[in-house]
């Protein structure tokens, strides 16, 4: 094994290991708890996949924002007897056996996965070059602007949603 | 070299716990997270395949997916707050006032 | 396949009906802060979908393709076409939500933006030449019903609503954007034009990998519209939501659904349609199995129009089976019937709600002839327009559908689709039954308003002219979509 594919080999294990953890526990603020290192994990593997930009994204977005947001209504909430009765639905084998079956299935096609498609101009070097933010922002603003709007406009309504459902009174 | 065969299968392996996850948990924040842990594990696999076939695309694609993943946030949550307020339950199983 | 792009000012113009919904919505939001009549809102609501509808019509032609920002969106016959029923769903949404949600105590500007929002999404759906795009407009689009699925937050049943929708819909969208994700990495883009060439010139049609994206892209689609097995999530959020949503989303998010469905697998999938007809036509047959069967148990009027719309689903599912543009223009048509009868029978079973009375169990219509004449007679229409009965509009539907499934061959399908046709009849009828020859158990009170009676008129209007004189129809679908 070369160095790089050690590196890969820690990240992965790391990741499954932690995503495992994460879907186990029975109290959910564990869970948001080892989500965050599994974010820090997936992050650092962004950056052994040159795309920078995206991995300070991963931090400050998923585990800045998002998961601030599920701490946040787990103490309103106050579920605290949930860490008394059962954390599995009736069903769970069925549900794991689906899943196994789901993984066994995918992971025995995409294994075989090649890149056919003819290479575009992003090479290392030239991202390198430029740097990585500076290359996401240029391809953003220009081709996908479009698509950047119409974020914009989720995230609008996402506010709206917000405070029409949660809010105290609507009279 | 990594291959890139590598990340999709850890993509995959990660997608399948999510899926396990939203099957089986009773805790509904926990069910939400599975559905994140899904998104990110898809996230993997653009970013691979973004680096692989040297395009920006999937990684344009991944600032989407976490823009609207936070969104999504925002608004189940909400959801369940509003849920919670008149049924203080949030165990998937409890959830039958709707059935025929 | 990156290149250099630039994208000027004339790159909005096609955009023009999405960005009038979008600040007319704003529009709303502002309004009701400072209008206390809340018909007013609506009614600006309803101006400015028009304002979209005439841009659509008028500046752009409605038959000429075009495409902006470097081939992401499209305006072409078909997106035209699918904006019209959207652009129609709307406004007969909000003249019956009038009353209603008065009554439910939630008519606010946010509900009209909310609906406003969600049909921009729908709309950007209709013009998506991106899987990107596509995965943003749906994105937009569900995020917005989910919470209006929920609007009505003090009632419990439609909390429930919005939590069922969410959950089943988020998870279908993790799974196409696995499926988006596979699709990109074998064909190296997300526009749907190159990944049909990159399919040709590549030799994927065969790939295993290639499948399983496609498959995982019908499932989250299947989800959307609501076809079996991932149907379960239909019943419960079309019974617990705000009538008028249901009616909202029964016709809404399916036909984006299906603009979506003909445009991912006749535009990029084209050369892989036995493999893909392959997993839809077991689909459409347990579709129409189960919108048909459990139909006819059902005692909730919601959750029966659930069931019956789940049916529909299968049927217009099978022309697109075809895989011939004459299968996909009968969905298409079979979609725009489809919009006039099932929101003519949401709207009567709104004018059953009033003041604590909920009026959605199927005893309540017991008797209503002899109390209400008129609205039994409409209700008579729908109903027989929903099981297929001639003249009316539902039989020219699902004739066209079952003409261009024979005609590519699919004879056997045809022949179960008229069968579960003829099972679905029982339970429309029995609707029929008991408005026309039971006794009334106790006196009904419909809930009255102008703009109510204006849905009605139209929707009744049209479902009998299209069942008498259905030409005008088809040809604009045929216009639409062969240009």
């Amino acid at each position: 094994m070369t160095a790089p594919q050690l590196f890969f080999a820690y990240f992965a294990v790391m990741i499954t290991v932690l995503s495992l953890l994460m879907i186990t526990r029975r109290n959910p603020v564990h869970g948001v708890l080892w989500m965050l290192v599994l974010f820090v994990h997936i992050a650092g593997l962004y950056i052994f996949l040159n795309a920078e930009f995206l991995a300070a994204i991963q931090i400050i977005v998923y585990a800045g924002a998002i998961l601030v947001l599920f701490l946040f209504v787990i103490m309103l909430l106050n579920l605290k007897k949930e860490e008394t009765v059962k954390k599995f639905q009736k069903h769970w084998l069925v549900g794991v056996g689906t899943g196994i079956i789901f993984a066994v299935f995918s992971v025995s096609i995409v294994r075989k996965i090649e890149v056919f498609p003819q290479l575009g101009k992003y090479t290392i070097e030239a991202v390198k070059a430029e740097g990585n933010i500076m290359t996401v922002g240029k391809v953003l603003y220009t081709k996908y602007l479009l698509p950047f709007e119409i974020a914009s406009v989720i995230l609008l309504v996402a506010i709206i949603g917000a405070v029409v459902l949660a809010k105290k009174r609507i009279e | 070299m990594v291959p890139l065969s590598w990340y999709i299968i850890l993509s995959a392996v990660v997608f399948s716990i999510g899926v396990i996850g939203f099957l089986t948990r009773r805790n509904l924040i926990m069910t939400f997270m599975s559905i994140e842990l899904m998104l990110n594990s898809v996230n993997i696999s653009f970013v691979a395949f973004s680096h692989y076939l040297q395009s920006m695309r999937g990684q344009i694609i991944v600032f989407f997916v976490i823009a609207v993943a936070a969104a999504e946030t925002a608004i189940g949550l909400a959801i369940i707050i509003a849920y919670y307020k008149n049924n203080p339950t949030i165990k998937v199983d409890e959830i039958n006032l709707l059935k025929g | 396949m990156e290149m250099e792009t630039t994208i000027s000012l004339l790159d909005i113009r096609p955009l023009v009906p999405e960005l009038t919904m979008i600040c007319v919505g704003l529009i709303v939001i502002l309004l009701d802060l400072i209008v206390r009549k809340k018909e007013v809102v609506a009614i600006v609501g309803i101006a400015g979908t028009l304002v979209a509808l005439y841009g659509t019509y008028k500046l752009y032609g409605f038959y000429e393709p075009q495409s902006a920002f470097s081939g992401m969106f499209v305006l072409d016959g078909y997106s035209n076409f699918f904006k019209l029923i959207f652009y129609l769903n709307i406004i007969l949404t909000i003249c019956i939500s009038f009353k209603y949600m008065a009554i439910e105590k939630a008519s606010f500007g946010e509900y009209y933006a909310l609906l406003m929002f969600a049909t921009t999404g729908m709309m950007i759906m209709a013009s998506a030449a991106d899987l990107i795009v596509l995965y943003l407009g749906l994105e937009l689009m569900a995020l917005s019903t989910y919470i209006l699925a929920g609007i009505t937050r003090k009632r419990q049943r439609s909390n429930e609503a919005a939590l069922k929708y969410f959950f089943l819909g988020a998870f279908s969208s993790a799974f196409l954007l696995y499926g988006i994700s596979l699709t990109y990495g074998l064909t190296g883009t997300t526009n749907l034009r190159e990944i049909a060439s990159a399919l040709q010139t590549l030799d994927l049609n065969g790939s295993p990998i290639m499948y399983l994206g496609l498959i995982f892209m019908i499932v989250a689609f299947g989800f959307k519209i609501a076809l079996a097995p991932f149907h379960m999530w239909a019943p419960d959020v079309y019974e617990g939501a705000p009538t008028s949503i249901t009616a909202f989303m029964s016709v809404g998010p399916k036909a984006a659904g299906f603009a979506v469905l003909g445009r991912v697998l006749f535009g990029a999938f084209a050369g892989m349609q036995v493999q893909w007809a392959s997993i839809l036509i077991p689909m459409a047959v347990l579709t129409m199995a189960v919108g048909s069967i459990i139909a006819l148990a059902q005692t909730n009027i919601k959750r029966m129009l659930a069931y019956s719309s789940i049916a529909h689903a299968g049927y217009m599912l099978l022309g697109v089976i075809t895989g011939t543009t004459g299968g996909l223009m009968s969905t298409v048509n079979y979609l725009a019937i489809y919009l006039f009868m099932n929101i003519g029978a949401f709207a009567i079973v709104i004018m059953l709600r009033r003041e604590g009375f909920q009026g959605e169990n199927i005893e309540d219509y017991m008797g209503l002839s002899k109390s209400h004449p008129l609205a039994s007679a409409l209700m008579l229409i729908f109903m027989f327009s929903l099981a297929g009965i001639p003249p009316t509009a539902g039989f020219i539907g699902k004739f066209y559908v079952f003409m261009e499934v024979i005609k590519a061959g699919y004879v056997y399908l045809a022949i179960i689709a008229v069968a579960f046709s003829a099972i679905s009849a029982f339970f429309y009828l029995r609707v029929v039954m008991y408005i026309y020859m039971k006794d009334p158990k106790e006196e009904v009170v419909l809930t009255r308003s102008p703009s109510m009676s204006i849905a009605l008129a139209v929707t009744a209007m049209m479902v009998l002219i299209l069942g008498i004189f259905p030409s005008f129809l088809l040809n604009l679908v045929r216009y639409s979509i062969l240009g």
